[in-house]
């Protein structure tokens, strides 16, 4: 029964869910509003499990003084000092947002900045004339990044305009790159469908652990 | 002197004829003058809104007496509506001129609704019209699915088709994935040099396709893991994505015989915020230095820098997701990458079940019936013939 109900709920709600996209009708736009808003409570719920999952390591870690376990003393802080804060004075108190605008957000914004760096790295490597597919690679990247920024503009403003920079970098973008992107995007449509349809008839059951894992 | 006389006579004659006519001059203004001839009829037709839940109208009209110099000179129409056409309408908003239809929504179903339309030239009414009754009703099919109703029937019988096949004996072909196949030798590597392996979920949710197949390979993981003794960390965003993982995790070891090697604080929440998450899994990879990191899931901005931060601290790296613009960034940095569909077709590649080849199958059957309406439509545009092609717009 631990595997049979969990299969027969997901059958039922998944049945559901492809019929209630041919009905307009809005007893059923009800329901779908209603399922919809259950999967959010049970996500908030488990929200403390998740919660409790991060306590319980780092408490590990500062119990048996793994390495790293000083760190781990300022996630526990830092997590009940914010929980704290926003319960008592509420969300819009200054010191909360103080904490988020001057603590938490350039921290997270110094994360997205090392991108630029890791692009630069990573383009290094790439980009190299190692076989004939590399060399397509290496050319296509150079005529996009020039044909993006006026430099490339100007060092091929004296030619035909389809042989100027800009022109073969939108053509590159708008023809080829569209065709790859669209071929992969039916790909992934089907295999959606695929996956869903092997989940609702319960031939795909991994996520139910145990020996779905076979 | 006679002439004249008769002349002044003849005026005279006149001017009185005239009076009366010249005090109502004074009152008729030139605008005014166009009061006096009753407005032109609009032809106002209100139907139901097709395919929606219920609650809304079209209203639609045309003014056919009207030339352009007159249609060109109606500078707004008033909408007004009433549930009775006697008693007296409500006005709900004023349109543009040029225009010739209105949504109207947020009604009652089953409720007759009138409405009347005035064409308006600054002050004055050019036209008029009322009609009615339309009736809102939610629709219990929706009609412009059914090109997706028919792909989804034709999809659902080629995969039982094919499972049915399959179950029967029938052997398929699948391609050899060369991301799949790296998948055993990268445990391997993990176990011959006594190092983790790192396993990363992703950033999406449980509902997402992309994480239930980062299950399906997890799973697989984690049961060769077990197999070798190896250790698998396993740091999710989402903590229902956590709850399955420690689930498939755990299954995993009990199947392969050690459930005591299992340790839950090895699959653990970190938070549910982008580059904070980043930031810990990386603190993971440099650490720890995991011989091994699987990327499979939905990933966005982050995944450059997860992918590097591993290239850094020495890692095999195998990535799948589908998320179109990251695959790029996965192919440069990773060993092996499964892109988009390779990703599903994951779990049928591992397990070789006759019931998950099938759909693999049905998958491939089905691309081959998208290229051929591909074509077909295209060369159907090519002519003009436009109605195979809208048959397709579900918008």
């Amino acid at each position: 029964m631990r595997r049979e109900i969990p299969l027969v709920i997901v059958f039922l709600f998944g049945l559901f869910m492809i019929v209630q996209f041919f009905i307009p009708h809005r007893s059923f736009a009800f329901l779908y509003q209603e399922f919809n808003n259950w999967t959010i409570i049970i996500g908030i719920f488990t929200m403390v499990i998740g919660v409790g999952s991060l306590i319980t390591v780092h408490y590990s870690k500062i119990r048996f003084k793994k390495p790293g376990w000083g760190y781990s003393i300022v996630t526990i802080v830092s997590l009940c000092g914010m929980s704290l804060i926003g319960l008592i004075g509420g969300t819009e108190n200054e010191l909360f947002l103080n904490l988020y605008r001057y603590g938490l957000s350039p921290v997270t914004s110094t994360m997205f900045s090392l991108l630029a760096y890791f692009i630069a790295s990573a383009a290094y490597r790439a980009f190299r004339a190692r076989t004939v597919v590399a060399t397509l690679l290496l050319i296509s990247a150079v005529v996009v990044m020039l044909g993006r920024v006026p430099i490339g503009q100007i060092i091929t403003a004296w030619l035909p305009e389809w042989l100027q920079l800009q022109n073969i970098a939108d053509f590159l973008l708008q023809t080829p790159n569209v065709a790859a992107k669209r071929a992969i995007y039916i790909g992934v449509g089907l295999g959606v469908a695929a996956v869903s349809l092997k989940i609702i008839l319960g031939i795909e059951r991994t996520w139910l652990g145990g020996d779905g894992g076979k | 002197m006679k002439k004249s006389g008769f002349k002044f006579l003849v005026v005279l004659a006149v001017s009185i004829w005239l009076t009366p006519f010249a005090s109502f001059a004074e009152v008729i203004s030139a605008d005014s003058a166009f009061q006096s001839f009753p407005p032109m009829p609009i032809i106002v037709t209100v139907s139901d809104m097709p395919n929606d839940p219920g609650g809304a109208l079209i209203v639609e009209w045309s003014i056919p007496d009207a030339d352009s110099l007159t249609l060109a000179s109606m500078n707004v129409y008033q909408i007004s509506r009433s549930s009775n056409p006697d008693s007296e309408f409500e006005s709900i908003t004023s349109l543009v001129a040029g225009s010739t239809r209105y949504e109207d929504s947020g009604l009652e179903d089953g409720k007759n609704y009138y409405y009347r339309i005035i064409a308006f030239d600054n002050d004055n009414r050019l036209a008029e019209g009322t009609g009615g009754p339309g009736v809102p009703s939610g629709q219990w099919f929706n009609t412009g699915r059914i090109p997706i109703l028919i792909m989804v029937v034709l999809f659902a019988t080629t995969a039982i088709g094919f499972i049915v096949s399959a179950k029967k004996g029938y052997k398929f072909y699948v391609r050899p994935i060369a991301g799949i196949r790296a998948v055993d030798d990268a445990i391997g590597r993990a176990t011959e040099m006594g190092r983790p392996i790192l396993y990363v979920p992703g950033l999406g949710t449980a509902s997402e396709v992309a994480t239930i197949a980062a299950f399906t390979i997890l799973g697989r993981v984690a049961r060769k893991v077990a197999e070798y003794n190896t250790r698998v960390i396993v740091p999710n965003y989402d903590p229902v994505v956590m709850a399955v993982c420690q689930e498939v995790v755990k299954g995993a070891y009990t199947a392969a015989g050690k459930p005591d090697m299992y340790d839950a604080n090895d699959v653990y929440f970190v938070t549910q915020d982008q580059f904070p998450y980043t930031a810990a899994v990386n603190g993971v990879m440099l650490r720890q230095k995991p011989a091994t990191n699987f990327y499979m899931g939905m990933f966005y901005a982050e995944s450059l820098v997860l992918a590097e931060t591993g290239f850094i601290s020495g890692s095999i790296q195998i990535a799948g997701t589908d998320q179109l613009v990251q695959i790029p960034f996965f192919v440069s940095v990773c060993d092996f990458v499964l892109m988009g569909e390779e990703l599903y077709a994951a779990s049928a590649y591992l397990s070789q079940e006759p019931q998950q080849l099938g759909t693999l199958k049905a998958q491939d059957w089905g691309k081959v019936l998208v290229v051929v309406l591909i074509i077909v439509g295209m060369i159907f545009s090519t002519f003009g013939w436009e109605s195979f092609a809208a048959w397709f717009d579900v918008g």
